[in-house]
């Protein structure tokens, strides 16, 4: 193993295409053409064609996903990977994607996802079926997912004392950064009063601290230094990715306040060589406001229970000294039932200097953090302007 | 309702002792601490004798929340779903009545028996 992780050392690996899908509600592509399009706009960013991939990471495609994506593109490559963790997949699949093309298994990685949850109206709030969840959780009528994130929610604010207002903080500064995106979906003003007066879901989460449900996707492509030579973009430098799982049952979950983020941030942090404070750019995983606070917290960006000070005064949002969801993110910008790729071609994009209205100044370092289920799993990645 | 026992024939003494009224947890005997749901080892020890035995039914509400939109035929929002750490260790939905809330010590009872449907609710205790 020692070994491969010199590999990974000795081979820079680089983000070299970075493309969205259509988003918002998509009426005339399918999800497989949405695929299409976005692997054939990263690609051509990085000078490559379909023909040049030979890795393929996809999840939520279907069963055998990558079977019915290579298919649909008319590729045969050789690394497969349809690992299912959720929304925090994609960031995990960099980590797979470092790991296999620093072991010679693949030289050109594509991972690609779309979604027409909204236009399909297939946002399902009764879960797939986990023998334990149909004895024990279903019949109590709690929403999945947002249910689960409520009683997070619940149990932080009672042991920190963490306040709505405060959660409003992060709905708000999603919105203010949509406001200066204009492929966001909800870009109408919205203040703390606004959050606190919207109608309320599962208590404490009300309507402003949910994500939003659309249609989307898109692709990045992965490869070594020799090939990032020929990117027609400037290629983003992948410094370090972990990943990380809790539970699946709520009832099985050992701190409702403690997210995997604990353990996918040390392993990214720690591979990169970084910390919070070097940290230019934070793309977190916004399905809920309090996914947001838990990520900071398990991060390292502020110590556990102090997230709810550390959003206020609007410190994620324009103009505040760590800019996070700056696309507008799940809760303003696209939601489509996956975020974690979309935070990695919003981190693309800020380290380009490509973000228009929204670019953060001088933005050296950023960091993509993925969130799946219900607080169950959890991918880093920290990516670098090389 | 759900066929539990084909689903998941290791919860089947779970269920006879919902019948019975009661709350089963599994006890491991080399180490003492309860586990739930059942596993053929303990998390805590590794030992591999675990008993069922009957909880309390008492413990302490651990997080709650409200739920304002339509999800199950039988629950008409809004209602109350906490997760209840019992006295035991082992945590467990329940529905509460409106007025206990975190931290609170509470009893619970089976509303119905059947797999699928049968509901714990926590009331306050003293």
């Amino acid at each position: 193993m020692s070994d491969l992780v010199e590999a990974v050392a000795r081979h820079p690996l680089y983000i070299v295409g970075a493309a969205e899908t259509p988003l918002g509600e998509v009426a005339d592509e399918s999800e497989l053409s949405m695929v299409g399009l976005a692997a054939r706009d990263a690609l051509a960013e990085a000078g490559l064609t379909l023909r040049d991939v030979d890795g393929l990471f996809v999840n939520y495609m279907g069963e055998e996903g990558t079977v019915q994506v290579g298919e649909y593109l008319g590729i045969e490559p050789r690394y497969l990977d349809s690992s299912d963790l959720g929304g925090a997949a994609f960031e995990a699949f960099v980590g797979h994607a470092m790991t296999a093309v620093a072991a010679g298994r693949c030289e050109v990685a594509l991972i690609t996802y779309a979604s027409r949850q909204r236009s399909l109206r297939s946002r399902r709030l009764v879960p797939a079926p986990s023998p334990f969840r149909q004895q024990l959780e279903d019949p109590y009528g709690l929403p999945v997912p947002i249910g689960y994130y409520a009683l997070t929610a619940a149990r932080h604010m009672h042991e920190f004392g963490t306040t709505r207002a405060q959660l409003a903080e992060i709905a708000v500064a999603a919105r203010a950064w949509a406001r200066l995106n204009p492929k966001a979906w909800a870009r109408d003003p919205l203040t703390i009063a606004d959050a606190l007066a919207s109608r309320p879901i599962v208590e404490p989460l009300h309507r402003s601290d949910c994500c939003l449900v659309t249609d989307g996707g898109g692709a990045i492509v992965i490869t070594g230094a020799a090939r990032a030579r020929d990117a027609a973009r400037a290629a983003v430098r992948i410094l370090g990715a972990g990943e990380g799982q809790g539970a699946w049952d709520i009832t099985q979950a050992r701190d409702l306040t403690r997210s995997p983020g604990v353990i996918s941030g040390r392993e990214a942090f720690g591979a990169a060589g970084i910390t919070p404070r070097d940290v230019d750019v934070l793309e977190p995983y916004d399905s809920f406001t309090i996914t947001v606070l838990l990520a900071l917290e398990d991060l390292g960006f502020c110590a556990k229970g102090e997230g709810g000070s550390f959003v206020e005064g609007g410190r994620l949002a324009p103009g505040g000294s760590l800019p996070s969801m700056t696309s507008g993110g799940g809760l303003s910008y696209c939601h489509p039932g996956a975020l974690g790729l979309l935070l990695l071609i919003e981190a693309v994009r800020q380290l380009r200097g490509e973000a228009g209205e929204r670019q953060v100044p001088d933005a050296r370092i950023a960091v993509a953090h993925g969130v799946g289920g219900t607080m169950s799993t959890a991918a880093t990645v920290v990516l670098a302007r090389d | 309702m759900i066929d539990a026992a084909t689903l998941d024939p290791t919860m089947r003494p779970f269920w006879e002792g919902v019948r019975l009224g009661e709350i089963r947890v599994q006890r491991c005997a080399a180490c003492g601490s309860h586990q739930f749901y059942p596993r053929p080892f303990c998390l805590r020890c590794d030992g591999t004798t675990l008993a069922w035995v009957s909880a309390s039914g008492l413990g302490v509400i651990h997080s709650l929340v409200t739920v304002h939109l339509p999800v199950i035929d039988d629950l008409a929002p809004p209602y109350r779903v906490a997760l209840v750490e019992l006295v035991e260790g082992p945590r467990f939905l329940g529905l509460v009545a409106a007025d206990v809330e975190i931290g609170d010590r509470v009893s619970g009872r089976w509303l119905g028996s059947e797999p699928g449907t049968a509901r714990l609710r926590f009331e306050a205790a003293p």
